[in-house]
């Protein structure tokens, strides 16, 4: 008896221990982050594309407000509700203290820069994708903001997706760190729009469905989605014709230009501030993200049945 | 043009008739059905302002007044009780935010009558009319649709 009690003792400790190698939040190395010169439009352009704002800003923000990333929208998911937070440049509620480190600690890896595992609400599993330029660009780019004092409030989420450590095993699986590499088969102008939709874009975060974890199926790549907030379904944009098969090129950039699709119905919910971003971008951005979605693999929507 | 106009407005004499009987009693066809109407205005008047169809002071002044006609009727359709059912696509927002929700109604209504007394009068005035129109389209659906 004295020995079981042991031996389980014995199990727990190393089931502990174990779950504690494999969940702590992993860095950077330093020596890989390289002195960069930035460019400031190109962080603007990578800040419409990323839809910080979108998020960031305070709900309704128009104009230059949207500029001010003061946090506060809730994401209410199936998870729990995730609160926005402050990422304007105010030191103390902001991120205006951050180092570059700090920044591409949090872009690429998900941690904070006192160490703890992000959420993936956060859409750092897209913002991986980001190049290292990149990232430092809309880094420049968003110290450029102003600041907002306004703190920042704590997720509400249940058990066990409470436990923060815990994120270390959803990383493991879906958290792969790999920087995007263009498909040489594709051309320039694809593999442009396949950067901008799988990267800053982060356009499978809604667009491709999720596992009972919230990882993405890969396998079901932009093939539509349950919404993550609110119900409804997010639409196929694969070129099935269950997707966006009937659309042209030409009708996907002008979608993403007016917010109208070919039908001339408007887009709705959160895709109107998405698509005000896009409009944002250089023509040939929105003419690359078409030619993209033309070339992923064409898969059928598959909907739970409408109420 | 004027055969056009006749086929359309045979097509919805025709269609008007079965419709009636499905739609006069229940809010959520009711709506669906205006939506409908200012959905096939604005694809007329769509394909004109991306060049694909040349424009007529005709259809013109017709495409606002739909649209128009549909604003003024649509929030009537929203009554408590009309939350779910026949796939509709209206988001619970609605009911929780009545008042904000039949405010952008009369913006709608407001920029559609303002549409109709100049989408008459030339091409360029049309654009004007068709886009402050439509800028509605967005800015509600936005809030107070949920897409199924």
């Amino acid at each position: 008896m004295q020995r079981l009690a042991g031996l389980l003792l014995f199990l727990a400790f190393v089931g502990g221990a174990g779950f504690w190698l494999l969940t702590a939040p992993e860095t950077l190395d330093a020596a890989s982050i390289q002195a960069h010169n930035p460019n400031l439009e190109n962080g603007r352009l990578l800040f419409d594309a990323g839809g910080c704002a979108s998020c960031h800003a305070a709900d309704g923000a128009k104009g230059d407000d949207r500029l001010i990333l003061t946090g506060g929208h809730a994401l209410k998911t199936p998870f729990g509700i995730f609160r926005v937070p402050n990422i304007s440049t105010d030191p103390e509620h902001g991120i205006g203290g951050w180092s570059d480190e700090d920044f591409l600690n949090a872009m690429i890896k998900g941690v904070s820069p006192n160490g703890q595992h992000y959420f993936p609400s956060f859409p750092y599993a897209s913002y991986q994708r980001m190049t290292q330029s990149d990232l430092l660009d809309l880094k420049a780019f968003m110290d450029t903001l102003p600041a907002s004092s306004v703190p920042s409030k704590d997720h509400d989420l249940p058990f066990p997706f409470s436990v923060r450590r815990g994120l270390g095993l959803w990383k493991l699986l879906f958290l792969d760190g790999q920087e995007f590499t263009a498909d040489p088969n594709q051309s320039i102008e694809v593999n442009r729009g396949a950067y901008l939709v799988t990267g800053p874009g982060h356009c499978g975060e809604c667009h491709t469905p999720r596992n009972l974890i919230g990882g993405p199926l890969t396998d079901r790549l932009l093939a539509g989605a349950t919404a993550p907030e609110g119900g409804g379904f997010v639409p196929n944009i694969t070129s099935h014709p269950s997707g966006l098969g009937g659309w042209t090129e030409k009708d996907i950039v002008y979608a993403l230009e007016t917010g109208f699709t070919p039908e001339f119905d408007s887009f709705g919910g959160s895709m109107v501030s998405v698509q005000e971003n896009m409009a944002r971008l250089p023509a040939s951005d929105r003419a690359a993200i078409a030619a993209y979605l033309k070339a992923v693999p064409a898969l059928e929507t598959q909907k739970p049945e409408a109420q | 043009m004027k055969s056009t106009i006749l086929a359309l407005s045979a097509l919805a004499l025709t269609a008007a008739i079965p419709m009636q009987t499905q739609a006069a009693d229940d809010p959520i066809l009711t709506r669906q059905a205006l939506m409908k109407s200012v959905g096939a205005a604005t694809k007329a008047s769509g394909a004109i302002v991306k060049g694909e169809a040349d424009y007529d002071p005709v259809t013109g002044d017709l495409a606002m007044r739909v649209m128009h006609s549909a604003a003024a009727g649509f929030s009537h359709f929203f009554p408590e009780g009309s939350e779910t059912g026949n796939k509709t696509e209206a988001s619970p927002e609605i009911w929780k935010d009545m008042a904000g929700f039949l405010a952008a109604a009369k913006k709608f209504e407001a920029d559609a009558a303002a549409a109709v007394e100049i989408a008459g009068k030339g091409e360029d005035q049309f654009k004007e009319a068709f886009l402050s129109v439509v800028a509605n389209c967005k800015s509600c659906h936005e809030k107070y649709r949920v897409k199924k």
